[in-house]
């Protein structure tokens, strides 16, 4: 029963007013990519046991998409952010090395 | 003998004698009684059989724990199996019945199992049964079912309601003995919003029975002192009979609440379940005494020293008028010490260590007791209950020393801190060698969303079994949690208690330690799963070394008290075993909830009509008072069909579809997803949503479209109008509606958020009603008001105007061949329009139809329905769709996935369209078998069948597959 603030309306919403929406900052593939693209953007996905960045949509809130970093491991939350983002803000990141030394998720670190 | 004493029991209100009945018997008791205290008080010492061995099994506890005194409770639908006597307070009227025995508890069959005990050792059922293999699933299988489970399951619907609550607190603390009172006193000054629960009905834990002193005054005082303080305090919220069931992440706190098992008159909910985020959590739980694994240890009669204690303190029972205690530690001596105060018989102490006691053992011996240092008991005396126990020496192998008759034997083998909820969410233990015992390791609590721990322990659940110690570490967890959730905590000193100075207790995991075979086999471990020492030692022989393999393998701490009792000697004789140390074995996983809680509680009030809310069209109403049979559709119920007086659900159907082909039929179709797109990149989103093109769409018309999921697999279809220049109406399927319109705004806030587009589910805004059959255009001109003739409104064209005086939208598109119109009008007017089509069409032969005639219709006509043609592994190409794939869009979601090489392979299936030669109708879901067997062993199969129909119109079988 996770708690995450969303970013939008500010509550801290339990885990029961939220929907999981998987990894967050998927690249859309599509016509024009190679198989191996494709099939990567559609089913290869990370599993990290500690940072990990997830999307999540305030179903029974307002409704919004954001997306969130998290420790897979001890469910520490380091921050949430808009889905209208194309990487982890700066200071989220910043934040996590903090915590983290040395982390890295996927191309960022 | 177990009985009532003339005096005594603070808990007792002998003023009001209350009636119950125990397998028929008439007896009595006293208000504030447990059902425990009052059977014993009958000398009831008997209360159930075990479950492998059908053993006699008495009382052992005084609480939570307790493994044997389970019993069926109640009657009709207030019954509940599997109830245990210790927490079960005595009410009126009370009716209890014993489980697991046949015919009688007193004279049982099962019992001979007993006999052939050294012929069911672990594992007995894995080995045994293993072989021949049918006959596992016919004849092993049944007879094991058969003989199964304590209890019997309730047949009757459940009597009672339930609740839940929210609640949100800075600090909750679990357990309201001294510990948690203190910690609760020092969080709620500090200003924080506590929530303090207690399991029992009292305040005050065991110090209150066992005669401690805090801060100069009884502890009973200072308890009440403190309550006073606490329900004084605005911020401090108390509740007894409330027990923590589980600790979850993030500070999520199960409480389970029994408002009314104590008094089954009482009105409301039986049970309230509170859903509670707290900052910080304090366990203040306490401590479990552990028996000690000697032979006939699960004799009636055997209870631990501090259920003893607590029988004669709390509710005047002498269990025994001769007590037997034998004992690890000094503790047990404040048992012999209460019954010699009572004027009952101690015949002797049997003190495993060779020093014996400190300050309470001299008191013993003062008052005269017989205390035997470095002893044990070789063996318990008695059938059916105690008669008395052999003595041995505890460094021997039991020879027998001498022998002492009595009827009770109170033991102890130290105490366990009741670490559940610490460890629930992930709360790390350590190994204190001195006290035996695993306990919290504050340096690894569980923690947060913050990376923070947040939940503490106190006083004896923190380790700390001496009151002073235990007060000032309830002090700090209370102090440190309000710190925690951001309050500024007081200062001062803890208060102090008259702790007697204690020898140390020593480790004893079986008695006598060179214990042979003979005696290892009545030592048990687990009474309610029937483990002995012996069944632990052969699991580890036969290589079974994880502590969690030999649980499963042995059943140890796998019944309904998961090991309370058992689990630490468990694991202490599997280290011994394997000749290594306790920690390196570990514990198993404690796992929430604390002790059973109700399905009922679980489902609050989340049953019968509230359990899922329905969703009904406006025309509901007409739909129930003219009997037509529902089915489910997501969370619509729609009709099915309308039966006739006498007419059958089948004849019904075909009326249904002829009537419609030839006069006029009525359908609701109110659940059809209706989603409004609207802004100036709409166009182009339904573009990328569609497979084909829906930018190019004229003001005025409509169109059938599929999308896909970027698998490339169909998942939703329907019509979609143009309303106009920025504004589109897409039509989902019933059951697609919210899946459609949450899969348009993942799209629009993750993807493509520039885009300037708003989407809406209107579905319930209207009311949409199907008017379909070769009369349909001569009843809306009945009804007047606006041009439907074919070349004003021409097929796949909508028009607003009014029917009948309604405002209307009518949509000219068919899902059966037949002329048809889709007409929406506000929900409002859904009703009353409805009614007037059936009015005024009564000179056509108008009639409505349901669902399955919708079905059998549009399958006549060859159209598809996703869920039925489709099931996620079907691409539109498959169906014979490819007329709505289109081939100049760049890009759809879904476009690339079908170019990938199995989607793209000319092998795969194709949607066919069935009729039966025999005009049966064939199984929905049978497949076309092919020649050969796959690796596998499996037949091949070239195809199945996707939907299959009676078809009136053709009068046969008809059926859609994929080939």
């Amino acid at each position: 029963m996770l708690t995450l603030q969303c970013p939008y309306c500010g509550v801290d919403a339990e885990e029961t007013e939220l929907n999981a929406g998987g990894e967050a900052h998927l690249k859309r593939e599509t016509v024009g990519s190679s198989d191996d693209d494709f099939e990567g953007y559609l089913f290869m996905r990370e599993n990290p046991k500690g940072v990990h960045f997830e999307r999540w949509r305030h179903s029974y809130g307002c409704g919004k998409w954001f997306l969130a970093a998290r420790d897979t491991n001890t469910l520490e939350v380091f921050g949430t952010y808009p889905a209208q983002s194309k990487e982890p803000p700066k200071e989220l990141r910043d934040k996590i090395s903090a915590k983290r030394p040395g982390w890295s998720w996927r191309e960022f670190k | 003998m177990s009985t009532r004493l003339a005096s005594g029991g603070r808990l007792l209100n002998r003023g009001r004698a209350l009636e119950f009945q125990f397998n028929g018997k008439r007896l009595k008791g006293f208000e504030g009684d447990t059902l425990a205290s009052a059977l014993l008080a009958n000398d009831q010492m008997m209360v159930g059989r075990s479950f492998k061995y059908h053993r006699p099994r008495g009382v052992v506890a005084s609480g939570a724990e307790e493994p044997n005194a389970l019993v069926n409770l109640g009657k009709g639908g207030k019954f509940e199996p599997n109830q245990r006597t210790t927490t079960t307070e005595l009410f009126d009227g009370l009716y209890a019945t014993s489980q697991n025995h046949w015919p009688t508890l007193e004279f049982d069959i099962g019992a001979i199992n007993a006999l052939f005990a050294r012929f069911l050792p672990a594992g007995f059922y894995y080995k045994t049964f293993l072989f021949p293999r049918p006959f596992w699933k016919h004849i092993y299988e049944p007879f094991i079912r058969q003989s199964a489970g304590l209890g019997k399951a309730p047949k009757d619907r459940d009597a009672d309601t339930y609740e839940h609550f929210y609640f949100y607190a800075d600090v909750v603390v679990i357990g309201g003995g001294i510990a948690g009172l203190q910690a609760a006193l020092e969080a709620g000054k500090a200003g924080a919003r506590v929530m303090v629960m207690e399991q029992t009905a009292e305040w005050g834990g065991r110090a209150v029975v066992d005669g401690v002193e805090i801060a100069g005054q009884p502890a009973a005082e200072w308890v009440k002192a403190a309550v006073q303080a606490l329900e004084k305090m605005e911020n401090v919220t108390l509740r007894t009979r409330c027990m923590g069931a589980g600790v979850y992440d993030h500070g999520y706190i199960l409480g389970y609440e029994r408002l009314t098992d104590h008094d089954p008159e009482l009105k409301g909910p039986r049970h309230r379940l509170w859903r509670i985020r707290a900052k910080q959590t304090i366990s203040a739980t306490g401590a479990i005494e552990r028996p000690l694994s000697f032979a006939g240890n699960d004799l009636p009669g055997v209870l631990l020293a501090g259920a003893v204690r607590d029988y004669l303190v709390n509710w005047g029972v002498s269990v025994g008028d001769r007590t037997v205690v034998v004992t690890n530690n000094d503790d047990a001596y404040r048992t012999a010490i209460a019954l010699v105060d009572a004027g009952l018989s101690v015949p002797a102490i049997i003190d495993a260590r060779p020093d014996g006691a400190g300050a309470l053992g001299a008191e013993a011996k003062a008052k005269g007791i017989r205390v035997e240092e470095g002893k044990a008991i070789a063996k318990v005396k008695g059938k059916t209950r105690v008669t008395g126990v052999a003595l041995c020496l505890q460094a021997g192998e039991g020879a027998v020393i001498d022998e002492i008759a009595c009827d009770c034997v109170a033991m102890s083998g130290g105490w366990s801190p009741v670490v559940h909820l610490w460890s629930h969410c992930g709360g790390k233990l350590k190994w204190d060698d001195a006290q035996a015992m695993f306990r919290p390791d504050p340096a690894r609590a569980p923690t947060g969303a913050d990376g923070e721990g947040f939940v503490l322990t106190a006083g004896t659940a923190s380790g700390e079994l001496g009151a002073t110690a235990a007060l000032a570490d309830a002090t700090a967890a209370g102090r440190a949690a309000a710190k925690a959730a951001g309050h500024k905590p007081k200062t001062g000193k803890a208060p102090v208690a008259n702790d007697a100075a204690e020898a140390p207790m020593a480790a004893v995991w079986l008695m006598p330690q060179g214990a042979g075979a003979e005696l290892k086999m009545k030592a048990w471990l687990d009474y309610q799963n029937d483990v002995k020492v012996s069944d632990v030692q052969l699991a580890a022989r036969e290589g079974f070394e994880s502590v969690e393999h030999t649980k499963r393998y042995t059943t140890l701490g796998m019944a309904t008290d998961q090991g309370k009792l058992s689990n630490i000697n468990g694991l202490a004789i599997l280290s011994q075993s394997l000749n290594q140390a306790i920690p390196q074995t570990g514990t198993t996983t404690f796992r929430p909830p604390y002790t059973p809680i109700s399905m009922g509680a679980i489902g609050g009030s989340a049953r019968d009509e509230l359990f899922q809310p329905i969703r009904k069209t406006p025309m509901h109403g007409w739909h129930v008072e003219n009997g037509a049979d529902f089915e489910p559709v997501g969370h619509w119920r729609r009709p099915y069909s309308f039966p006739k007086k006498g007419e059958g659900l089948h004849d019904a159907v075909n009326r249904e579809i002829v009537n419609t082909r030839t006069n006029v039929g009525l359908l609701d179709a109110s659940t059809l997803g209706k989603l409004i797109v609207k802004g100036p990149d709409a166009g182009k989103f339904l573009d990328m949503l569609y497979t084909n093109m829906m930018s190019n769409l004229a003001v005025g018309k409509c169109r059938y479209g599929l999308m896909c999921t970027e698998n490339g697999f169909l998942t939703d279809d329907g019509v979609v109008a143009r309303i106009d220049e920025d504004t589109w109406l897409c039509h989902t399927t019933t059951g697609g509606a919210d899946r459609i319109h949450a899969w348009m705004e993942d799209w629009l806030q993750c993807e493509w958020w520039d885009w300037k587009i708003y989407v809406a589910n209107v579905t319930e805004q209207y009311a949409q009603v199907a008017v379909v059959g070769p009369k349909a255009r001569q009843l809306l001109e009945k009804l007047g008001g606006m041009d439907v003739s074919k070349e004003t409104l021409p097929f796949m064209q909508w028009a607003d105007g009014t029917l009948g005086g309604f405002p209307v939208r009518v949509y000219r598109i068919s899902f059966s061949g037949e002329l048809s119109y889709e007409i929406a009008v506000a929900a409002s007017h859904g009703r009353a329009f409805w009614d007037r089509l059936l009015k005024d069409g009564e000179e056509f032969g108008i009639m409505p139809y349901g669902t399955e005639g919708l079905h059998v219709m549009r399958a006549e006509k060859g159209f598809i329905m996703i869920g039925d043609e489709t099931d996620g592994t079907v691409i539109p190409q498959d169906l014979g769709l490819g007329w709505a794939i289109s081939k100049k869009k760049d890009d759809y979601l879904g476009k690339r996935a079908q170019e990938r090489s199995h989607m793209a392979d000319p092998e795969r299936w194709k949607l066919v369209g069935l009729e039966t030669l025999d005009g049966s109708v064939i199984p929905d879901g049978a497949y076309a078998v092919g020649k050969g067997y796959n690796a596998n062993g499996q037949r091949l199969t070239q195809g199945r069948v996707t939907s299959t129909y009676y078809s009136p119109t053709l009068k046969r079988g008809i059926g859609s597959g994929l080939l």
